[in-house]
């Protein structure tokens, strides 16, 4: 998959960060005890910043859902389609889903409920690393 | 003013307001380059409609309720000058856009001089459900006794998404770990969380192909309606199943189309709606779900990268438990329903969330299977909605009004059309309102 490079702003930066350290952190407050992402300025829960640290988790999931994109207007991903454009709840973050292209996995023939685990895997345009996840076999 | 928290109460103006007149523009798949036809032109003619719909002179109108976005998605690139017979055309304000890639309330008053009397005007974003909650709210408080809502919609040439951002080899952007920026395809989450439902529920995509079928047969009576004047064919379900993907298992077909239209609906008093030329249609409750920062009307959040299923039905849920509390009335008082389908599958999460004809979580599909037709027990969106009748979103409030009126001609329902709701967009981001023929 040819996916776009994030460029970091202010707010996630640590995260692409540790991305580049082949790290999953996410934000934690421990006054509300939840998780969020993407990253945020202040938490959702008490819409306070007091609380609010990154916490590294070890990127396990499970697939949630998924969809197969057959049209998009994201020019880099058009030699692409179609392509698995798949959500995971991520194991350690009760509430928190992130979303990957699956690689390995077939188009389509994405397994709902599986264990998958976390990758880092560098983009064309920067070398920015972003995490990506792939079935346990 | 907007009645979006959980436990509302009953609405303090139920009964107390009502709806009466309607006026359309024509519609158009794009604007064609005729001046009279951009989304100001058009503008103007609805707002005339609704008002001789109504009997109600212009000067007689104090209110005037807006949404200032008029997009599909489509812009007026920056580097292309504005037509020179649309600048001559219409009075222009300090913006160069008014009235062509957007709308203000001054670009209404200047190029409509008749309206002399308006006192009252208020901005909504985004959508006509807003802007007709907002109207009722204004018209309850006071602040208007004969109010025009308005919302127009301009499309432009182009695929909306294309180019800028889309083009380019990096993300920037504030949403860089969510769907729009992973996938780009507007209709992906609400199809990922589609497929979670055959997944939890059971069920195919097929079995949503009798609510396209029918939504599109009643948009085909809408003469409003952009099928109806350009496209009048009927729609099948082997048309509807071997649509091309657009994010599977969500395919052209369940994505609405983007038109160019506009509408107005003139809201009153109730007091005063007894004199109008329409019968009155009594406005019992709004509320819906979201958050408000500044002007601004933004979805509910939601901890994680993309909504949940459980999410979405959570919220569809709690839109049910507000508007019936608001306009307190019960699932069983519907006559019929008329919420949002543009993308279709949030008709799903609306009509179970609702509980309409006794839904719970996951039988929609099996629903759609029993008689769901504008003559049967149970009619699903009779006006058609954005399938049948193209995206403008108004569908449901001119076939619900024209329904409890008795003058929704060939749509017309057989059961008496009574309490009905309408409204949308989708469930984290909504307003609803409940509209009825007595004040209750």
């Amino acid at each position: 998959m040819t996916r776009r490079s994030p460029i970091p702003n202010d707010l996630d930066k640590p995260f692409l960060d540790a991305c580049n350290e082949d790290r999953l952190i996410v934000q934690y407050c421990s006054a509300c005890d939840q998780f969020q992402f993407p990253p945020e300025a202040s938490c959702n829960g008490c819409d306070s910043a007091d609380n609010f640290a990154w916490r590294e988790v070890s990127g396990r999931g499970t697939i949630y859902s998924y969809g197969v994109v057959y049209d998009t207007p994201i020019a880099s991903l058009h030699e692409d389609l179609p392509f698995n454009a798949v959500v995971i709840d991520i194991d350690d973050c009760p509430g928190i889903n992130m979303m990957t292209y699956l690689p390995g996995t077939p188009v389509d023939e994405v397994p709902i409920g599986a264990q998958v685990d976390v990758i880092f895997v560098p983009t064309a345009a920067t070398g920015q690393k972003v995490p990506e996840w792939q079935v346990i076999r | 003013m907007m009645r979006l928290q959980e436990n509302p109460g009953v609405w303090e103006h139920r009964g107390k307001v009502a709806v009466t007149g309607i006026g359309h523009s024509p519609t158009s798949r794009r604007w064609d380059g005729d001046p009279e036809h951009s989304v100001g032109g058009w503008t103007i003619v609805a707002i005339k409609k609704a008002l001789d719909d109504a009997g109600v002179a212009p000067e007689e109108v104090d209110g005037l309720v807006i949404s200032d976005s008029t997009t599909t998605g489509a812009f007026w690139p920056a580097d292309k000058p504005l037509p020179e017979d649309f600048v001559a055309r219409f009075e222009q304000t300090g913006d160069p856009m008014d009235g062509f890639g957007k709308l203000s309330v001054e670009w209404i008053l200047k190029n409509m001089p008749e309206l002399k009397n308006v006192k009252y005007v208020m901005t909504v974003p985004m959508c006509i459900s807003f802007v007709m909650a907002a109207a009722f709210q204004a018209v309850g408080d006071g602040k208007t006794g004969t109010c025009v809502a308005v919302k127009g919609w301009h499309n432009f040439e182009g695929r909306y998404g294309a180019g800028g951002a889309n083009s380019l080899p990096t993300d920037a952007g504030g949403g860089k770990f969510g769907a729009f920026s992973l996938v780009g395809s507007p209709v992906y989450p609400t199809a990922m969380q589609f497929q979670r439902y055959f997944h939890k529920y059971g069920g195919t995509h097929e079995m949503l192909a009798p609510f396209i079928v029918n939504s599109r047969a009643n948009g085909l009576l809408m003469p409003e309606g952009f099928f109806a004047q350009h496209r009048p064919e009927p729609l099948t379900a082997e048309d509807y199943n071997t649509a091309r993907w657009i994010a599977k298992p969500a395919n052209l077909l369940d994505n609405d189309m983007p038109i160019q239209a506009a509408a107005a609906y003139v809201i009153s008093t109730a007091e005063r709606a007894q004199d109008m030329a329409q019968k009155p249609v009594y406005v019992l409750g709004h509320a819906g779900s979201g958050r408000t920062m500044g002007d601004m009307i933004l979805p509910v959040k939601w901890r994680g990268s993309v909504e949940s299923l459980e999410q979405a039905e959570a919220c569809a849920a709690a839109n049910a438990r507000k508007i019936y509390e608001s306009a307190a009335i019960t699932a069983s008082d519907l006559s019929f329903e008329n919420t949002y389908d543009g993308f279709c599958m949030f008709h799903v999460f609306h009509l179970e969330g609702l509980g309409y004809a006794g839904l719970k979580r996951g039988e929609a599909l099996e629903f759609f299977k029993t008689d769901i037709s504008r003559d049967g027990p149970n009619p699903v969106s009779p006006s058609g909605g954005n399938i049948g009748s193209g995206r403008t979103r108004w569908w449901g409030f001119t076939d619900t009004i024209q329904q409890i009126q008795g003058r929704a001609g060939a749509r017309q329902i057989k059961k008496p059309a009574e309490i009905a709701i309408t409204g949308g967009m989708m469930p984290f981001s909504s307003i609803f309102s409940v509209l009825s023929a007595t004040p209750g």
